[in-house]
């Protein structure tokens, strides 16, 4: 299958700490690549290097290489504002804009040009029934997006990134401050969702892990312990420490 | 615990209640004498003048005639017009602070600003008296004075106010709603003005009003510039007044109870009535705009 982003000895430096050592990886198209680990490994850091998130922090150094689509991310032609058009992302606590439901969804288009309110019309019901939400606040479209519930907040928020058609979503944590029911909504939604796009999901639920994704990166001080297949890392991992971690001795 | 330790314990919880309430009660009180006083007084004017007369009458020549109008218009244009001037280029500084300038120029224009809050108002007259004056002369051919310089000087006079109140409201809108929009592809100047404003707007709404009253309520400063001519402007540069110049000028010559002093009064209590409509009607406006997002 083919690969969305290629990593090669990516190193990334906070002031003087090293947060990331040599990881290199591969991330397949329309596949759901999940980064489990303890607190403060570098997983959610190493996410947000793929749409350079990083470069809003002070600080932060990065050497080595990020390929999306065979072109360096990092490159001195690239705009990180059309990088992360293509490469959006979802946060760990639901961020919608204190703004109306459709204002919300409709925000990427307009910054991205669109004008057309038929046009803006048919993006924001695509983008709602694509993130399962649809059904739920068709009704109240136009009242304030901080009226719903966290998780059909976290929906909307994925709804707000479809709609300016990304290539990759990035998702941190998204889950983390859902109840089960709507965790569980959100997890049949990225089943769904990898037809169309490359997800990157950095999770703290092992569980999680094993129910969505295809393959899964073990994250540890820093370092990229193992990387394979989902199953395979959860059967049959190769390293100690992965099965420590699996197995609950620790994290 | 013992019950002794606890009864005391309600006991410092009560006293510290009613603390609480007697303070509460005393700064209501004082608010509501000095309007009743203020108002008592002024609204004895109207035993010697017509209330229409004195509300639409465009001559102030007492003791006879009491037409108040162009004070009113006076206060209520060179507030406007600070706001006008000073509130966008407040904003401007403001957004730059929180946003755009690296941390070591807001370590030093913070502090600045504060500073700036410091200045008396008859520093501001002096210096609208010996830099603006002579320019504004010489561009339109006249002594100066008036509506426009008195606007410029007020607009200064509130920046520090706009600049630090806003700052503070766009500081404390959530980094995670300017990081969701950064991460569909916007821009640092789309992010501001299409998340940041409006979501720190209600902060930004109070910036302007306590600039408002700041502005309104300004007489030193206003005196100075604006010529002391009791009549209606003719123009943003021809000599008027405003209700505080006129009160400040006549309060000390007229005697107590007099029309004429009465007619101050009057005055004073009308200044709190446009302050107060003023800020009412912004929080109006705002509330409306808040509560259609809902």
């Amino acid at each position: 299958m083919e690969n969305k982003f290629v990593v090669h000895d990516l190193n990334l430096y906070y002031k003087d700490v090293q947060a990331l050592r040599n990881i290199s990886m591969d991330i397949k198209k329309q596949q759901i690549t999940a980064l489990i680990g303890p607190s403060g490994c570098g997983k959610t850091t190493f996410l947000r290097v793929l749409n350079r998130m990083n470069d809003l922090i002070e600080g932060v150094r990065i050497d080595g290489k990020v390929l999306l689509d065979d072109q360096d991310i990092f490159g001195p032609d690239v705009d990180v504002v059309y990088l992360r058009k293509r490469v959006g992302m979802v946060f760990q606590r639901p961020n919608p804009f204190p703004m109306s439901v459709y204002d919300n969804v409709a925000y990427g288009p307009r910054i991205h040009g669109q004008r057309n309110k038929n046009k803006l019309d048919e993006i924001v019901e695509k983008s709602l029934r694509s993130a399962a939400l649809w059904d739920e606040v068709s009704n109240r479209l136009f009242k304030s997006a901080l009226g719903l519930s966290g998780g059909q907040q976290q929906r909307l928020c994925i709804a707000r990134l479809l709609a300016v058609e990304p290539e990759v979503v990035l998702m941190d944590e998204p889950t983390s401050a859902l109840d089960p029911l709507s965790t569980l909504k959100i997890e049949e939604l990225l089943r769904d969702l990898k037809n169309h796009y490359t997800i990157v999901i950095v999770t703290h639920n092992m569980q999680q892990a094993a129910r969505v994704s295809d393959s899964t990166a073990f994250f540890l001080n820093g370092d990229m312990v193992e990387f394979g297949p989902t199953e395979t890392l959860f059967t049959r991992p190769t390293d100690q420490r992965t099965e420590d971690y699996i197995t609950g001795r620790f994290g | 615990m013992n019950n002794r330790h606890l009864n005391s314990q309600l006991a410092y919880d009560k006293l510290f209640r009613y603390i609480f309430i007697v303070s509460a009660v005393i700064v209501g009180v004082i608010i509501f004498s000095i309007i009743l006083f203020v108002s008592k007084q002024g609204l004895q004017t109207f035993q010697d003048v017509s209330f229409w007369d004195f509300h639409t009458g465009t001559v102030w020549n007492p003791p006879g005639q009491y037409g108040a109008l162009p004070f009113v218009f006076g206060s209520v244009a060179v507030t406007l017009l600070a706001i006008a001037l000073g509130g966008p280029l407040g904003l401007a500084g403001a957004i730059f602070m929180a946003k755009v300038a690296p941390p070591w120029i807001r370590e030093i224009m913070r502090p600045a600003t504060d500073l700036f809050v410091g200045i008396p108002s008859v520093v501001y007259g002096w210096v609208g008296l010996t830099v603006f004056l002579p320019i504004i002369s010489k561009y339109t051919g006249g002594p100066g004075f008036g509506l426009f310089l008195a606007g410029v000087i007020l607009a200064i006079m509130i920046l520090p106010t706009v600049i630090s109140i806003s700052e503070d409201a766009l500081r404390s809108v959530p980094k995670t709603l300017e990081a969701g929009s950064y991460a569909l592809g916007a821009t640092r100047w789309q992010t501001i003005y299409r998340v940041l404003i409006p979501a720190s707007l209600p902060g930004l709404v109070t910036a302007v009003i306590l600039a408002m009253a700041r502005a309104i309520g300004e007489t030193m400063a206003v005196a100075m510039v604006i010529g002391n001519s009791p009549q209606l402007a003719s123009s943003l540069f021809a000599p008027t007044a405003t209700l505080t110049t006129e009160i400040i000028l006549n309060m000390g010559q007229t005697p107590f109870g007099s029309p004429w002093n009465n007619a101050l009064f009057y005055m004073a209590f009308m200044l709190l009535m446009v302050s107060l409509s003023m800020i009412l009607l912004i929080r109006f406006v705002v509330n409306r705009r808040l509560a259609n997002d809902r």
